[in-house]
């Protein structure tokens, strides 16, 4: 008996995770397009307040099997998600897509482990990974606490995109895209061909301003390339679900400025440090966040275009 | 160590919006009465995984007054700059600098084209608003493509780390009479760029050499545009 006992005292202790897991609030998302759920993050920082849910996030139904794109920004957001998936659909998850190596795109990683299922990124993704996990990790555990952050893990891809792969989800194909460096050096986006819904990750923002941590002349080379792929609708990395390509418009004239006005401050002999005090000034009424990030864009676009 | 407030100023932000890349300007402030002059100075960022950022050493003849660079910064941090004076006395200031959270990192942001810019040299004289005879003070840029790998990123998934790779040598001179020259370190950015303040001795040809970690040696000379007399 005291035998039947520790068994069943193992079996709920095997048990209490998958517990836990059901039990997760489910997080919000709205069906798009028919089988393409998204959830749209609000345009903030990564806050413990938050649970670094900012980016938008989202899964694509097939006849046969589920993609994820973008896990958000925490493993409680994932599970989260992964509350929000199941409640849909038990079709198995075969693909995680991360768009980027961004911490608000794929700290939930860990969220989706699983033997089924194959992570799928930028071929330079895992680069990133290594470079910058760790810097993550210390960074935003300052933001948003050792909760939240302790369980984080750092996962990179195991299917590699080097230029473009197809992903059949059965009667559904996802096309997926790798970009050369723009909003980063490691932009994946994908498009669901059924509903010509385009997943742009952080090549497009609306509302919150464009973060440059890739290469401005690359990320203004690519917005005609994007803008060309027929899209009916996109859901941006960051930002409200928009009609394409329209949506480009805001973020193609905000980087067309910031980058006229670099070259005109490198031209006039001006150091690094005018960049973060002037540069894109007239673009702060039209974003979110502006304060955030437009020094940074700045000084980093200032960087990039004197070698120019 | 003394007070320098009076002696050697150092400006960084308060906020580092780009951690990759935090201007800093070291600026002498010794009036041009002294009798002392800045011989070297020492950038410490005390937080920062290695803290000595760099070592610049300044040429006797070449009044170098102003040093702009742009550095790594891990954390929240005080900086200091120590001078060393020709006396032999050392003055210590400081700044205090809050690394951004965000998006930054101190790693590079497109990897591949750091590579393919490795060695590359540009020199740049900027326009004073007094360009004219060789005592005039001047101003100059040295930019040097390198990736400056810090050996201190590591790898989450191998658990090793990435190895270091960096300029820790950069000499500049004007004809054969240095300028400046940096011992540099894994905190200096990307891409090393130093901008200075010197005063023309009438040379025709400027002149960089820098060496890395890795034994590589870049060298290049420019015409000076306007030498004076």
């Amino acid at each position: 008996m005291a035998h039947g006992g520790s068994v069943l005292a193992l079996l709920l202790m095997l048990w209490a995770p998958t517990i836990a897991r059901a039990q997760e609030a489910e997080l919000p998302v709205s069906e798009v397009a028919p089988g393409i759920f998204v959830h749209i993050g609000v345009t903030a920082l990564m806050t413990s307040e938050n649970e670094g849910a900012i980016a938008n996030v989202g899964f694509v139904v097939g006849d046969s099997a589920i993609a994820v794109i973008d896990t958000g920004g925490s493993v409680r957001e994932g599970r989260q998600l992964l509350a929000a998936i199941r409640s849909h659909s038990n079709k198995p998850i075969r693909y995680v897509i991360n768009t980027h190596a961004h911490p608000d795109h794929s700290f939930g990683n860990a969220a989706f482990v699983g033997d089924r299922t194959g992570f799928v990124g930028h071929k330079a993704m895992p680069r990133a990974l290594a470079a910058r996990g760790q810097f993550y990790l210390d960074g935003f555990r300052r933001t948003m606490g050792d909760a939240l952050i302790d369980e984080v893990r750092i996962i990179p891809p195991t299917v590699l995109v080097d230029d473009t792969l197809k992903l059949d989800l059965g009667g559904r194909t996802l096309t997926l895209k790798a970009w050369p460096p723009a909003h980063s050096d490691n932009d994946l986006t994908v498009f669901d061909e059924r509903t010509k819904t385009l997943f742009a990750g952080d090549m497009v923002f609306l509302e919150h301003i464009p973060v440059v941590d890739g290469s401005l002349k690359g990320w203004l080379r690519a917005l005609d390339d994007i803008a060309a792929i027929p899209a009916a609708r996109v859901v941006p990395g960051h930002g409200p679900m928009s009609a394409w390509p329209a949506a480009l418009a805001d973020e193609r004239r905000y980087l067309e400025t910031l980058a006229a006005d670099i070259r005109a401050l490198i031209a006039s002999g001006k150091p690094i440090t005018a960049a973060a005090d002037h540069a894109a000034d007239g673009e702060r009424p039209r974003w979110q966040l502006f304060d955030d990030y437009n020094a940074r864009n700045a000084t980093a676009a200032f960087s990039e275009i004197e070698w120019e | 160590m003394n007070d320098g407030n009076d002696v050697i100023g150092i400006e960084m932000p308060t906020r580092a919006e780009d951690a990759a890349i935090v201007p800093v300007t070291l600026r002498s402030k010794l009036q041009p009465t002294d009798s002392r002059r800045v011989v070297a100075i020492t950038l410490v960022i005390d937080e920062n995984p290695a803290p000595m950022a760099a070592k610049f050493t300044l040429g006797p003849n070449a009044n170098v007054t102003e040093i702009s660079t742009r550095v790594r910064v891990n954390n929240y941090t005080n900086v200091h700059a120590v001078a060393e004076l020709s006396d032999g006395r050392l003055y210590v200031s400081k700044v205090y600098v809050k690394a951004s959270g965000g998006c930054s990192a101190p790693a590079g942001k497109n990897v591949e084209e750091a590579k393919n810019r490795l060695g590359q040299m540009r020199y740049r004289q900027f326009a004073t608003s007094e360009q004219g005879p060789a005592t005039s003070t001047r101003e100059a840029q040295i930019m040097i493509g390198h990736p400056n790998n810090s050996g201190l990123q590591m790898d989450q998934v191998t658990q090793l780390y990435i190895p270091a790779f960096f300029v820790n040598e950069l000499h500049i001179w004007q004809d054969d009479s240095p300028v400046l020259a940096m011992e540099g370190g894994i905190s200096i950015s990307e891409d090393p760029n130093i901008r200075f303040t010197y005063v023309s001795n009438g040379a025709e040809h400027f002149r960089a050499e820098a060496k890395d970690t890795d034994g590589h040696i870049f060298e290049h000379e420019w015409k000076v545009e306007n030498p004076g007399t």
